[in-house]
Parts: structure tokens; sequence; C-alpha cells
């Protein structure tokens, strides 16, 4: 028998239902895979071998069918997840078991998809290399010594070394596309309130939004259909049905793209790109236009503000939502001895509680919302998101998508940006525009640069979604899937 | 010139409920310094008469059905708290002793 670490996510859950297979051999060799190689990649914070096994000893009995049935799947741990400790990779809330499941855990559940357990991350989202992570960092499995991209580091770098099929991120800046692109992995943002945030721990509410991540455009697709959809217990998710995202998926792996404009950004040109990475973005260009794509050029005069509008609005969101964490309610209190307020206490509970970039983030919120500086900060930033978002509306008359590389720089060595916090901001240049528009977007591998993975990136219109899988899964249909070297 | 001084960052952090140390806001002043002056470049646009964007789906006032539905158990959402007593969350003194 194949190795079954190895195949998609569509042959498991075929092998799966024709019972070539059964669920349970299908966990069991995630399991232990995970168990095999997780000391040296730690990719997960909590892994439930119980749970999973029993959720696919369901799937086995027939309790429950459907297109990802038995396939099992690493849970990003910004997610609560019922009865499974739940960190955001945060002291803050280390032992914390929430009582609830979020809605797209329910939906996995409810897909007869067995939970392999929680992934790392940097703390609360906050980062690009999960550096920033309380509990240590994941290691890229493409070279253990460089970074496997955050925040979502952890659900990449479970896919990239095998240990999972499919993976749960959540893009609030490009934490789900970026660890895609430096761990040769796929990963989708979907359109924001595409998919329910209920459940999700907040770090910026309007940007947040929980998306798919595997190894093949098409499981990526099936993952996104069965998370998506309108959910009326998250106020800003869209009563609207998901397009058809798994048949855009097939429509594109047949490698016909007559007709479809892909618009490069004027403004994205010699951006700080290491040359190895715009050489690969080049390369899969003329590969789309050789499926019978067409390349425009186009201009989007704000996008050069996005860093910095994203650096205000997204703080100033978090400073507000991490509020909640006072050693009240969960987790952590700390130097409460009887003699001390509880002023006193929060403080001290939310400054043992908190990493680093946390604080500066709520700091720097806190300053942009304050009395004095707001209209310059935080409202001037908000008048930005909307220039950006008219760039976005007006490229898209011109055009089918909007392309460009992923992140400018492939996985980097540990420590190379940290002490420096707005070089690690950098790896976002490209993957921000997109989540202050709202749109979705999509990381494919597209080559290698010195031995290290290259993401490729479509963004497509709001609610377009089907149009990015379309030309995502051209693309590797043109230029095929990326191995890691053996671990 | 410093876009923030060391003296306005320890504010914030007293506004924001951070004890952090004296190493920490040398550290956070010199970093929030450089990581301010780059994002205040969003105030070169010119933007005087633009509508400000707060997030990206245009909905207003979105309700739902007024039916009665369970909520979270009494035992289920206290099952976190780091102090409960009698059914609830447990604090410190918010009073000084004197009122």
């Amino acid at each position: 028998m194949s190795d079954l670490t190895r195949l998609s996510a569509a042959d498991l859950a075929s092998r799966i239902a024709s019972r070539e297979v059964s669920a349970v051999e299908v966990a069991t060799a995630h399991l232990d895979r995970i168990d095999a190689v997780d000391e040296r990649v730690h990719a997960f914070l909590h892994v439930d071998r119980e749970g999973a096994l029993a959720a696919a000893a369901a799937v086995d009995r027939g309790e429950i069918t459907g297109p990802l049935a038995g396939v099992p799947i690493a849970v990003k741990d910004v997610v609560t997840t019922k009865g499974l400790p739940t960190t955001a990779a945060s002291k803050i809330l280390e032992g914390w078991t929430p009582p609830y499941d979020a809605t797209i855990v329910e939906r996995l559940k409810a897909a007869g998809m067995p939970i392999l357990g929680k992934t790392n991350m940097d703390e609360f989202a906050m980062g690009s290399s999960t550096e920033y992570s309380a509990y240590g960092p994941t290691n890229n499995p493409w070279d253990l010594g460089r970074i496997p991209g955050g925040s979502g580091g952890g659900s990449a770098a479970a896919l990239a070394a095998y240990e999972a099929p499919l993976a749960i991120g959540t893009d609030t800046g490009g934490s789900i596309r970026q660890p895609g692109a430096v761990t040769g992995t796929v990963g989708a943002k979907p359109t924001y309130g595409g998919t329910s945030r209920y459940g999700l721990i907040a770090f910026s509410s309007s940007l947040d939004t929980p998306g798919p991540c595997g190894r093949t455009v098409e499981d990526t697709a099936l993952l996104h259909a069965v998370i998506a959809g309108h959910d009326p217990r998250d106020s800003t998710s869209i009563p609207q049905p998901v397009p058809d995202v798994v048949a855009a998926a097939r429509r594109g792996a047949t490698g016909d793209l007559t007709g479809v404009k892909l618009g490069l950004v004027k403004e994205f040109a010699g951006d700080g790109s290491e040359p190895g990475v715009l050489a690969a973005f080049r390369e899969s260009l003329e590969a789309l236009v050789k499926l019978g794509a067409e390349v425009v050029e186009v201009s989007c005069p704000h996008f050069q503000y996005a860093l910095p509008a994203y650096y205000l609005i997204a703080p100033s969101e978090c400073s507000s939502n991490l509020a909640r964490f006072d050693g009240v309610r969960y987790g952590l209190r700390s130097g409460d001895d009887g003699s001390r307020s509880l002023e006193e206490v929060m403080s001290l509970t939310r400054d043992e509680g908190f990493g680093p970039e946390v604080k500066r983030r709520i700091i720097l919120g806190t300053y942009a919302l304050s009395s004095g500086y707001y209209d310059a900060y935080y409202g001037q930033a908000q008048k930005v998101r909307t220039l950006i978002t008219r760039d976005f509306q007006a490229a898209f008359e011109q055009v089918d998508v909007l392309v460009s590389p992923t992140t400018p720089f492939v996985a980097f060595p540990f420590g190379s940006r940290t002490s420096d916090p707005y070089q690690m901001y950098l790896a976002d240049l490209f993957t921000i525009p997109t989540n202050l528009y709202g749109g979705p977007a999509i990381s494919v591998p597209c080559g290698l640069s010195e031995g290290l993975p290259v993401g490729f990136q479509i963004m497509a219109p709001t609610l377009a979604d089907d149009r990015m899988y379309r030309v995502a899964a051209a693309l590797e249909s043109a230029v095929g899937t990326f191995t890691p070297p053996a671990l | 010139m410093a876009a923030i001084s060391r003296e306005e960052v320890a504010h914030l952090a007293r506004l924001s409920r951070l004890a952090v140390t004296e190493e920490e806001l040398d550290r956070f002043a010199g970093q929030l310094d450089v990581i301010l002056q780059s994002v205040a470049r969003v105030g070169e646009v010119a933007a005087e008469d633009i509508p400000p964007t707060s997030h990206s789906v245009p909905l207003t006032n979105v309700y739902r059905e007024d039916v009665p539905a369970p909520s979270l158990a009494q035992d289920a959402a206290l099952s976190g708290a780091p102090d409960a007593y009698e059914g609830r969350f447990r604090v410190p003194r918010i009073l000084d002793e004197e009122d």
C-alpha cells in the first residue's frame, strides 16, 4: 500500500468512500507521521489522537458521508475547538479549553473530518514567521533552520511535512498565503464575510478571514466548500451562495485560460522582491500566457500606502479586541495575592501573558486611537482603505484577476528579522492590499529559488473566489507541485 | 525628531493595562518610533473628501430572528475562569479600603 500521508485529500476521500482504506487507517497514518517528525518540525501545539480516531471511526461506521468524509485536518490554534485546548500560541490562554466550537469547526465535524490537533502560529496571529509563538517556533520542512511563514506557519508546515493533508488557517494580512508561499503549499483567503469568524479569537475583526490550506488547488477548493457559507452568528457573514470553487478548480486544471486577463500591478514592480522570487514569478506568468491568458499592466496608485494603513488599522482593532484578556473570565491571572487591586492584577496579568509583538501592537493601536491622533492615524488609514478599494474596483474593470509574487522573499533564517519589527512587516507587502479591500486571494507554489519555494498570488474581485481557483489550478497544471527534501 | 517619546509609551502602556518593565519601555520606545514614522506615510495621501471604510461588507444593522434559543450554560461559561464563586466570576477588590 502506498504511503497514505503522501496522497491528496481528494484521493484519500475517494479511497475512503470506496472502502479501499478506512478512515481510521488514514487518521492513524497521519498521527504516526506526527509522532515521527513533529519533534523536529513543531507544527502542532496539541495533538488529539483519541478524538481524531473516534471521528474517523464514525465515518467508517457509515454515520457521515460527503466529499471529504474521513480526511483528517489540522486546525490553527486561534480557532476554538470544544474540549480541545486553544491558546492562540499565547501564555495568556495556556491551559484554556473552550466550551464551544467555532462555526467552521462545527462544519468540519459535520463533514466527517477528524481533527488531528491544533497548529502553532505567531501569538494571536501577529507575525510572519511563528517566531512570536509563546511556545517556540515551527521549523520549515524545506530547511529546518528557516521560518515556515506566519502567522499560520504551523498549518503550512504540517502540510509540507505530510503530517496532515489539509489545514485551517486565518488571514488578516497574509497569514494563510505567506506561509503557503514559503512552504510550497496552497493557501486561500476567501472573500471577507465568505467564511464565518464565529469562534475565531479576534485580532482585527474587519480583516480576519478563516480559510483553507492544502497541498493542491483542488484539495484547497474542496475544503473551501466545506467551511464557507453564511452564518447568522457572524453579523459580517455574507448571506449569499458560495461560488462553486471546486468546479472552477477542475475547470482550471484542464489548462485552458483563453480570454482570461491577468493584471500586473505597476506599483508592485521593483518593490524589493528577491531576484529568485521575481524570476520564478515571471516564468509562471509566461506559462499562463501559453495557456491562453493575456497580461495587462494596471495601476493601483494607493497600494504603496496599504502597509502603513494596515499597521494602523490592525493594531487599533487589536488594542480593542485584546482588552478581553483581563484575567477575569478565562486564562491567566497574575499577582492576585489579596493585596493588589483589580487594575494592578489586570496590568500584571497582561504584562506576563502577552509577548513583545502583541504588546507593541496594543500600544501602537492605543496611540492611533487616542484623542488628538485619531484623525491623523486611524481615521486617515480608513480613508486610504477606501482609496485602495477603489484601486481594486478600477483594476477589475480592466482585468479578471490581479497577480503578484505572494511575498517578496523566500523563507528566511530564524532571527534575521526579529530585531527590527518593521522588517518583519515587509513580508506582507503584497498580501495586505487584498485584506483591506476584502476580496479573495490565493497563493500557489510556482517554482524554487535556491532550493526554496516561491508563491504566486492571484487576487480576485469580492465574491469571485471561483475565478482565483480557476487560474490557480491552471498554473498548477503548468508548473506542477513541489516536494520538500525527506525529513 | 522622534515620533514618540519613552514617556508617551509609558503612558500608553498604562492606558492599555500593561505593567511593562523599564527594559521593555527602552526597547519598545525605539521600535515604536521606527514603526510610527513608517506608518505616518498615510498622511501623504490627499483624502479630505474620501469617506472612511470601516469594513468591506456592505451590511448594516444585521438582526437575527427574535426566537429564544439555548445559550452557553453557566458552568460552561465559568469553566475557564481563573477564580469563580457561587456561579460568578470572582475578581480582586475594585474599591480601596477607605472607599
